[in-house]
C-alpha cells in the first residue's frame, strides 16, 4: 500500500524566471547537436540490423540484455547523481550554475540526442558498440535528473545539529557520507530510483528500435522483439513479449525495490514509530538466510571496517562551513577553454540553423501548436479519470486493496512497449496515428497523476472528513470545499511531471515505422523524428531547440506559478 | 582544584550582513572559563548564547576577536571539546551503542576498546539493556542520555551543553540534571569544565558555579553572578530563591532610556529599530489581568512564572511587551501595573482595543508603517514591499516574524487590515467595501 501513498517531490532550483545559465545550456545543447551532426557525416551509409528471433525461447536472453542496459545506465545515473549533487550542494558558486542547468536539461527531448550520439559514435567505433553506448546514454538521460534533484535536496536539508555533531566529533568526508548524508537521503534515493527505472523502460523500448535512414541500429532486446512482432502482426509473439516484460518488472519490484524499501525504513528521520510499515517476503527470506548472514559477517563488515580505517588514515576531518571557493588556475583555464569552445560552436551552430528555410520554421510553429494541443488533451483526459478514481482509492481502503495490484501492474508496463500493438488496431481508422499519439502520451503519463491523487486523498485529515459529514454537506459541496482543495497540491505535482513526460513522448508518438510503411502526423515530435530519419540536421537542431524553449517557458510561466500557489495556499502540513 | 584558565574569550563579535545594515549577534564578549568550573550562559532567546557556544568550540569563526584554549588560539573544531545538543542530534539509523561508538571510531579508537568504552558509558548513564535499541524507540530523556554518553565517550576536557534539557518533559529533565550533577560533582568523569547554555533561570542556579547573564539587541554579557551554594541544592531554600530573584532582576532590569527603548523607525541612519517582543496578545492580556488581582498590582516575576507555569524566557518577553506599551514597570525583579495597565486589564474588549491602538501608535515602527500606508496608492501596501523594507534592518527570518507581529498587533488594535490571499496591507479606514461576488 505504501508505494501508492507517496507524493513525489518537485524541486524548483531558482525562483527567477530566466538566468544567464539557461542561455549557456541552450547554446551548449546546440553545439552538441552540431558536433554530432558533423561526426554523423563520417558514419557508414548503410548499416544492417540484427535479426530478431520471435521464438519465445529467445525471450529470456533478450530480457537479460535489456535489463543489463538498464542496469548500466542506472549505475551511470547513480555515479552522476552523487557527484553532481554533491558539488552543487557544497559549492555555492557551482550551485548557481549547476542547478538551473539541471532544470533545463530535464526539459530536453531525450530522443533528439539519440541520432547525434549514435551517428557520432558509429563514426569512431563499430556500430554495435555505438548502438549499445547510445542506448545506455539515452536511458541514462531519462533516469538521472530526478535522482540528482532528490539527492541535492536531501543534502541541503540535512538538519543543522546533525551536521554540527559530525563536525564536533571530527568526522572525515567518508564518515560524513556514510553515517549522515547517504542514510539521510536513502529513502528519497530509492523512491527516485524506482521512478527512474519506470522512465527508463519507456525509453529503452525506443532506444532498441532505432533507425536513421538506411542505417538500422536495432539492438536485440525486449523492445526490438515487440517491435518486430508488431511489424509482422504476430499476436502470439506480442503476448509473449508483453508477458515477459511484465514478469521482469514484477520480479524487479519484488526482488529489488520492495526489499530495499523495507530495509530503508531504518533511515526514516521522524523520531516516532508508527505509520504503515512496508512488507516484503523476499526481505524476510534474506534476513533469515544463513548464507546472507555469513556474507555480511565475513565479507561486507570487514570490507567496511577496512574502508573506514583507510579513510581515517587518508582523509582529514571536515569543518562545518563548506570551505573556500577558490578558483585555481586549472579550473580557470578549463573555463576559458569551455567558453571559447562554446563561442566557436555557437557560431557554427548558428550557421547550421541559418540553413533552415522559412517554410520549415513555419512547420515548426504549426508542429509546436499541434503537439501542445495533444499534450493538453492527454492531460485533460488523464485528469478526468484519475481524480475520481484516485480519490476513491485513497479514501476507500477496501477498494484500494482490491484494485492496487491491478493498477500497479498496468502502470508498470511501459507505454512504448504497447505502442506497436496500439498502432496495429488504430492505424486503419481515420486519423488513427493522431489518436494513437494522444493515447501514448496518456498511457505514459496518467500514472504519475493517479499515484499523486491517491497519495493526496489518503492524506485528507479524518477530522475534516467528519466535519463535512457533520455539517451535512452535499456530495458536490464536499468536493468543492474539501476534496478538490486538499488534492490541489498533489494534482499539480502530478500534472507537472505528466506534462513533461507527454512532451518527451511526442517524438515516439507522432512518427512510426509500421509494417514497412512510415506513418506520421503533424507535430513537433514528428518533425524531430522525421528530420532524424532523413538526416536533416539543421532542421533537427532548430526543432529541438524550439521544443526546449517552449517547454521551459511553459514550466516557468505556468507550472511553477501553479506549484507555488499550491504550496502556499493548499498545503496541509 | 587548580584555577588555570581553560577557555579565554577575548573581544568576540559576530556580525551578519543584512541588507545595508549589519545584524550583530554578539558584541565584544569577554569570558573566562576556569579549570573545574561549571559555567552557565543565560539569556533570552536571540541573545547569541548558542552562537557564542559554537564560537568557543570552534564550529564557527567569529567576525572579530579570538578564543584561546589553554593559552592557544582555537583553529577549527577544538578537539578537547564536545557538545550535547538540544535536539540530541543522534543518528536515527544507528542503535544506541552504534551512536556512541561512531564518535570513538572517528577518533581511531580500536574496535575492542571502543566497544568496551561504549558499553561502560551506556551502563553509567543507566541505559544498559537498550544497547541495540534505535533512538526512535526511546523516550526523550533516554535519547538525551545517549547524547550524554556519546559526548562523554570522547572524554572531552570541555563539555558544552546547548539547552540539553529544554526539549524534555519536566520530570525527565530534573532527573537528568541530577544525574549529570552527580557525575560532575563526584569527579566520575574526566571533564575539566562544563559550559551550559540555557534560558531557564532555575536550572542555571540549580547546576552552576557561575552564571554569565546575557541580553539581546545586541547580544552581550550584562552580568556575572556567582552561585556559591553547596550541592545538592534545593529549589525551595531561601538562599536559592534569593539568587533566582537576583538573576530575574538583572534580566528584567535592562531598561534603557526612552529613545532607545522604543527605538527608531526602520531606515533611520544610525538608528536602531526596536523589534516587537514575540508574544501573543491573549497571553499579554492574561498576565495583565492576573497582575490586577495581585495586592498593589505587583508581583515577583519569578513567582509569577511559577504560578503561570510559564517558561521564564517567554514570561520575560511578556513583561518586556507590557513595559514597551506602558502597561507595567519593572524594578528589582518585580513587575507593577501602571494606572494605564490597570485600566486596560479591567476594560471591556473594545476599550482595550482603543487603548492598545493609542499605545502602539507611539512606537516608531508603527508610525513608520502608517506613514508609508498614507503615502501609498489607495493606502495599501504589498506585504513583500514592507518585508523588503524591514529586511534592511533585520535578518530575513526575523523580518518575516516581525511583519507577522506587526500585522497581528495592528489587526487587534484595528488600525491595520490584511488580506492574506492578495498579501496586501490596508489601513483600517481604507478597506474597500467588497461586493458579493
Amino acid at each position: 500500500m505504501s508505494r501508492l501513498f507517496r507524493r513525489l517531490d518537485i524541486v524548483w532550483p531558482l525562483t527567477r524566471f530566466a538566468t544567464w545559465a539557461d542561455a549557456v545550456v541552450l547554446i551548449a545543447i546546440a553545439v552538441l547537436i552540431f558536433i554530432g551532426a558533423e561526426l554523423a557525416n563520417e558514419a557508414p551509409k548503410v548499416i544492417s540490423g540484427p535479426r530478431i528471433s520471435l521464438a519465445p525461447a529467445a525471450l529470456p536472453f533478450y530480457a537479460v540484455l535489456s535489463v543489463s542496459r538498464m542496469a548500466a545506465a542506472y549505475l551511470l545515473s547513480i555515479l552522476f547523481t552523487l557527484g553532481y549533487g554533491y558539488i552543487a550542494a557544497k559549492n555555492r558558486r557551482a550551485e548557481r550554475v549547476m542547478m538551473p542547468l539541471l532544470d533545463v536539461l530535464q526539459s530536453v527531448p531525450i530522443l533528439s540526442f539519440l541520432p547525434v550520439v549514435l551517428l557520432g559514435l558509429s563514426a569512431v567505433t563499430s556500430e554495435n558498440v555505438a548502438a549499445e553506448i547510445a542506448s545506455i546514454v539515452l536511458i541514462f538521460t531519462s533516469q538521472v535528473w530526478n535522482m540528482t534533484f532528490g539527492w541535492y535536496q536531501s543534502l541541503t536539508t540535512v538538519p543543522k545539529e546533525l551536521q554540527e555533531a559530525n563536525a564536533i566529533f571530527r568526522f572525515n568526508g567518508w564518515f560524513r557520507l556514510k553515517t549522515l548524508e547517504l542514510p539521510f537521503a536513502a529513502i528519497s534515493l530509492i523512491w527516485n530510483s524506482m521512478m527512474s527505472w519506470a522512465g527508463g523502460w519507456f525509453f529503452l523500448m525506443a532506444a532498441e528500435i532505432f533507425t536513421v535512414g538506411d542505417r538500422d541500429f536495432r539492438l536485440p532486446g525486449l523492445g526490438s522483439y515487440l517491435q518486430t512482432a508488431a511489424n509482422e502482426g504476430n499476436f502470439r509473439a506480442i503476448l509473449w513479449g508483453v508477458g515477459m516484460l511484465v514478469l521482469v518488472i514484477i520480479a524487479l519490484d519484488q526482488l529489488v525495490w520492495r526489499p530495499l524499501l523495507v530495509w530503508a525504513e531504518r533511515f526514516k528521520v521522524e523520531m516516532v514509530s508508527g505509520d504503515v510499515v512496508p512488507q516484503s517476503w523476499f526481505y524476510d527470506v534474506l534476513r533469515n538466510s544463513a548464507l546472507v548472514a555469513w556474507f555480511n559477517k565475513k565479507v561486507l563488515r570487514p570490507a567496511g571496517e577496512s574502508l573506514d580505517a583507510w579513510s581515517l588514515r587518508r582523509l582529514p576531518a571536515v569543518a562545518v562551513p563548506a570551505g573556500g571557493n577558490h578558483v585555481s588556475w586549472v579550473s580557470a583555464a578549463i573555463l576559458a577553454a569551455a567558453i571559447s569552445g562554446l563561442i566557436y560552436g555557437t557560431y557554427r551552430a548558428a550557421g547550421m540553423i541559418a540553413e533552415v528555410s522559412p517554410a520549415e520554421w513555419a512547420a515548426i510553429g504549426v508542429g509546436l501548436a499541434a503537439t501542445l494541443a495533444r499534450v493538453i488533451l492527454a492531460l485533460l483526459i488523464a485528469l478526468a479519470w484519475t481524480i475520481p478514481l484516485g480519490a476513491a482509492l485513497g479514501t476507500n481502503r477496501k477498494l484500494a486493496n482490491w484494485l492496487q495490484p491491478v493498477v500497479q501492474i498496468t502502470a508498470s508496463i511501459p507505454a512504448t512497449a504497447l505502442f506497436p500493438v496500439l498502432l496495429l488496431f488504430l492505424i486503419g481508422l481515420p486519423n488513427g496515428l493522431n489518436l494513437a499519439a494522444v493515447l501514448l502520451m496518456l498511457m505514459g503519463t496518467q500514472w504519475y497523476l493517479l499515484f499523486n491523487v491517491i497519495a493526496g486523498a489518503s492524506a485528507i485529515p479524518q477530522d475534516l472528513k467528519h466535519t463535512s459529514a457533520l455539517l451535512g454537506l452535499s456530495k458536490q459541496e464536499r468536493w468543492r470545499t474539501l476534496t478538490l482543495p486538499s488534492l490541489f497540491p498533489y494534482i499539480t505535482t502530478g500534472a507537472i511531471t505528466a506534462s513533461g513526460g507527454a512532451w518527451n513522448a511526442s517524438i515516439v508518438a507522432e512518427y512510426a515505422k509500421f509494417g514497412g510503411k512510415t506513418v506520421f502526423t503533424v507535430g513537433i515530435g514528428s518533425i524531430i523524428a522525421r528530420s532524424t530519419a532523413a538526416g536533416n540536421f539543421p532542421l533537427l537542431l532548430a526543432s529541438t531547440l524550439s521544443m526546449i524553449l517552449v517547454v521551459v517557458v511553459i514550466n516557468r510561466l505556468f507550472w511553477r506559478r501553479l506549484y507555488r500557489l499550491a504550496e502556499d495556499k493548499y498545503r496541509m502540513e | 582544584m587548580s584555577k588555570e584558565a581553560l577557555v579565554k574569550v577575548r573581544g568576540v563579535t559576530q556580525k551578519y550582513a543584512t541588507g545595508r545594515k549589519e545584524f550583530i549577534a554578539v558584541r565584544d564578549v569577554n569570558l573566562t572559563v576556569k579549570d573545574g568550573e561549571f559555567v552557565v550562559l543565560l539569556g533570552p532567546s536571540g541573545c547569541g548564547k548558542s552562537t557564542l557556544l559554537r564560537i568557543i568550540t570552534g564550529l564557527q569563526k567569529p567576525s572579530e576577536g579570538r578564543v584561546l584554549y589553554r593559552g592557544q588560539p582555537v583553529v577549527g573544531v577544538n578537539p578537547h571539546s564536545t557538545i550535547v545538543f538540544q535536539t540530541f542530534a543522534l543518528f536515527p539509523w544507528l542503535t544506541v551503542q552504534q551512536n556512541v561508538e561512531i564518535a570513538l571510531k572517528a577518533q581511531e579508537v580500536p574496535h575492542a576498546e571502543r566497544t568496551r568504552r561504549a558499553l561502560e558509558l551506556i551502563d553509567r548513564v543507566g541505559l544498559d539493556g537498550f544497547e541495540t535499541a534505535y533512538p526512535r524507540e526511546l523516550s526523550g530523556g533516554m535519547r538525551q542520555k545517549v547524547g550524554f554518553a556519546r559526548a562523554m565517550a570522547v572524554e572531552p576536557e570541555l563539555l558544552c551543553l546547548d539547552e540539553p534539557f529544554s526539549a524534555l518533559d519536566v520530570l525527565s529533565a530534573q532527573s537528568l540534571r541530577s544525574d549529570l550533577l552527580e557525575l560532575w560533582v563526584s569527579g566520575g568523569i574526566p571533564t575539566k569544565a562544563i559550559l551550559m547554555v540555557t534560558h531557564n533561570i532555575e536550572e542555571a542556579v540549580f547546576m552552576s558555579d557561575r552564571i554569565v547573564v546575557m541580553d539581546k539587541d545586541p547580544g552581550r554579557v550584562v552580568a556575572d553572578v556567582i552561585v556559591d551554594l553547596p550541592h545538592p541544592r534545593h529549589y525551595k531554600s531561601p538562599k536559592f530563591a534569593k539568587i533566582v530573584d537576583r538573576v530575574y532582576a538583572t534580566l528584567a532590569g535592562q531598561t534603557q532610556p526612552e529613545h532607545i527603548e522604543v527605538g527608531t523607525a526602520p531606515g533611520v541612519p544610525g538608528g536602531r529599530t526596536r523589534a516587537l517582543p514575540d508574544i501573543t496578545i491573549d497571553n499579554l492580556t492574561g498576565v495583565l489581568e492576573r497582575l490586577a488581582e495581585m495586592p498593589n498590582d505587583t508581583a515577583d516575576i519569578f513567582r509569577l512564572a511559577e504560578e503561570l507555569r510559564a517558561d521564564s524566557d517567554y514570561l520575560l518577553r511578556l513583561t518586556e511587551a507590557a513595559e514597551l506599551l506602558g502597561f507595567a514597570t519593572l524594578a528589582q525583579g518585580d513587575i507593577t501595573l501602571t494606572p494605564l495597565g490597570e485600566t486596560f486589564a479591567e476594560a471591556r474588549i473594545l476599550t482595550r482595543k482603543e487603548i492598545f491602538a493609542t499605545r502602539i501608535r507611539r512606537l516608531p515602527l508603527f508610525q513608520w508603517l502608517l506613514r508609508m500606508l498614507d503615502a501609498a496608492d489607495n493606502n495599501q501596501l504589498e506585504r513583500d514591499v514592507t518585508l523588503v523594507a524591514l529586511q534592511l534592518d533585520f535578518p530575513s527570518y526575523i523580518a518575516k516574524r516581525q511583519l507577522d507581529l506587526i500585522i497581528e498587533w495592528g489587526r487587534y488594535a484595528k488600525i491595520l487590515e490584511y488580506d492574506d490571499s492578495s498579501e496586501i496591507i490596508f489601513r483600517e479606514a481604507a478597506i474597500p467595501v467588497e461586493s458579493k461576488a
